[in-house]
């Protein structure tokens, strides 16, 4: 979990992202945002996240992609 | 012959009054709808004793923003769009350029608008759009109208930090569009799946082809841009069957493997531009849909829109790089080199009525781009200067080499580093700094020197740019990297950026 609050926090440093649960609601992440993210958890994590994953649920707050990281690393 | 870009709506109106025309996700205005509104405007604007200026458009995306640009065509002024996203510093700057005397707002927007530095007075769409027209006045107007009266002023990036204002005049954008539906093969058969903003001029591709046709532009919603897999299934469901997007909005579906799941069913067109499109991308594409039309698209604003295009027929070889290809028909590419003379590999100029009139309230410059043809000395004739470098294949097909000065594009965002940079040095706490743009990773990376925390910086910039231009990443330096003869030595930078990225 640390290690992609890092991963989002250089994305965003101005954003609490142990708090917020709006990321994609609020428009704080964007697309761009998006395909960097999946390309750095992919490298990290070593999952690939395919597009059916790729809705706003997964993306809302950190904790909820992270409960999907940990959801394809188990597949 | 035509001389008035709403000729086409008023021809069209006739032929399919009850035709869907602009629609967003939910809703949507016929041809009819859009030419009563768009009367209704312009008739308001002449009791108002507004003509011949410019007149703000400040609305969300929608059906509603497209027709207000009409309306202030139909009044005899040129619209200038304004994004609701973007920071009030930039607008004010905008407004101060422009000095409009009215905004038209939609609901959200006008609370935001009260914020402004301007007299402008700010209108309701919809206080505007239901009146009665007044049809002797707008004839009259009509009748009055030059084709090389502007239309719309667009603002793009400007290396000292102030935007500039590119206006563009019926004539110009009246041939690009002659000229677009040509290549691209638009018929009343079209449905566009808008992605691009309206605040710029990559939106004409469907405004004007739609009421030249009697076609269907949907404007998708900007989130779908996000969600590939609900973002195809929207091109399904509308039936769009043509797009002309920005390369980022493309990749985006195909490199997340959204094929693997769902395939676009209706498209036959795909026209994109602004940006190298990764060969391996753009086989995917390919592949997937192989009937279907590519089309590279290149141009800038000050061009209106797209000058030259090229159709992709084949697969590429990853190194390879898609051409820009040959002009449209009506417009001459010159390939300059240092002393103005015609060179295998040089400067892109554009001749021809393509290029705009040039920089509103700005003489300076536009007298560094729009110059005097170097090769013509017997009669005035303007060409643009894009600061872009190209060459020629052996086929005789245009490729883009590099640009002249620090103007990178960025997601489908052409953008000026020194705007960026001149923004972040005038934060407090910042001694200097400069930005340089990582093509491998495509991010803007910006190096600084000051007292002052990263979020701290993020969020102050974010009053003043919009937030394509925001930095993706940022390192603060002890002392900033110089050449010997005391420039900031950029390529050292990207150097030690690129090398960051591999260590970590």
């Amino acid at each position: 979990m640390d290690r992609l609050l890092e991963i989002l926090s250089d994305l965003h440093p101005e954003i609490d992202f142990e708090e917020c649960t709006t990321l994609i609601d609020d428009g704080i992440l964007d697309s761009f945002d998006i395909v960097s993210l999946i390309s750095e958890i992919n490298e990290e994590y070593d999952v690939v996240i395919s597009a059916e994953y790729i809705v706003p649920e997964n993306f809302n707050s950190a904790e909820a992609l992270y409960a999907l990281i940990e959801k394809l690393e188990e597949e | 012959m035509q001389n008035h870009v709403l000729d086409y709506l008023d021809d069209i109106v006739k032929k399919c009054p009850d035709k869907l025309a602009f629609a967003n996700e939910k809703e949507g205005l016929t041809f009819k709808e859009v030419y009563e509104q768009t009367r209704s405007i312009g008739t308001y604007l002449h009791k108002q004793g507004i003509y011949k200026e410019p007149v703000i458009v400040f609305m969300n995306k929608h059906p509603k923003t497209i027709t207000a640009f009409f309306g202030v065509i139909e009044g005899g002024c040129f619209y200038v769009p304004i994004d609701e996203q973007m920071p009030v510093a930039r607008i004010n700057l905008i407004l101060d350029n422009v000095k409009p005397r009215l905004m038209i707002c939609d609901e959200k927007t006008v609370k935001r608008a009260a914020e402004f530095e301007t007299q402008a007075k700010a209108v309701l769409y919809e206080d505007i759009a239901h009146l009665q027209a007044d049809d002797e006045a707008l004839r009259e107007i009509r009748d009055k109208a030059i084709d090389t009266d502007p239309i719309y002023i667009v603002f793009t990036s400007g290396s000292t930090g102030v935007p500039k204002g590119v206006a563009a005049c019926h004539r110009s954008v009246l041939d690009y569009i002659e000229q677009l539906c040509d290549v691209l093969k638009f018929n009343e058969n079209t449905v566009f799946g808008n992605q691009t903003p309206l605040y710029f001029d990559a939106c004409l591709k469907e405004l004007y082809p739609t009421l030249k046709f009697g076609a269907t532009t949907y404007l998708i919603p900007k989130g779908l841009f996000m969600m590939p897999l609900k973002l195809v299934e929207f091109l399904n469901e509308k039936k769009i069957n043509t797009v002309c997007w920005v390369v980022s909005a493309l990749t985006m579906i195909s490199s997340l493997n959204t094929f693997e799941k769902v395939v676009p069913q209706y498209l036959h067109t795909i026209a994109f531009g602004s940006e190298v499109f990764p060969i391996k991308q753009f086989n995917l594409w390919k592949t997937t849909l192989p009937e279907a039309d590519f089309v590279n698209l290149y141009g800038p604003t000050e061009g209106t829109g797209m000058c030259c295009y090229y159709r992709a027929e084949r697969l590429f070889e990853e190194g390879e790089s898609i051409p820009i290809g040959r002009p449209f028909k009506n417009t001459e590419i010159l390939l300059l080199d240092e002393n103005n003379r015609l060179a295998d590999t040089g400067e892109l100029c554009i001749r021809g009525t393509s290029v705009t009139l040039g920089y509103y309230n700005n003489p300076e410059k536009t007298k560094e781009a729009y110059v005097q043809n170097p090769l013509n000395t017997a009669y005035p004739e303007i060409i643009y200067r894009t600061g872009d470098i190209a060459t020629r294949n052996e086929a005789g097909e245009l490729l883009f080499v590099s640009r002249k000065d620090y103007q990178i594009k960025h997601m489908g965002h052409r953008i000026e580093l020194g705007e960026i940079e001149a923004n972040v040095n005038a934060l407090t706490g910042i001694k200097t700094c400069a930005c340089v743009y990582s093509k491998t990773d495509e991010k803007i990376v910006l190096y600084y020197v000051g007292d002052k925390d990263k979020a701290t910086l993020i969020k102050d910039l974010r009053d003043k740019l919009p937030r394509y231009m925001l930095p993706n990443d940022m390192e603060c330096l002890d002392a900033m990297l110089y050449t010997p003869n005391g420039k900031i030595d950029r390529k050292a930078l990207l150097a030690r950026y690129e090398e960051m990225k591999q260590t970590c």
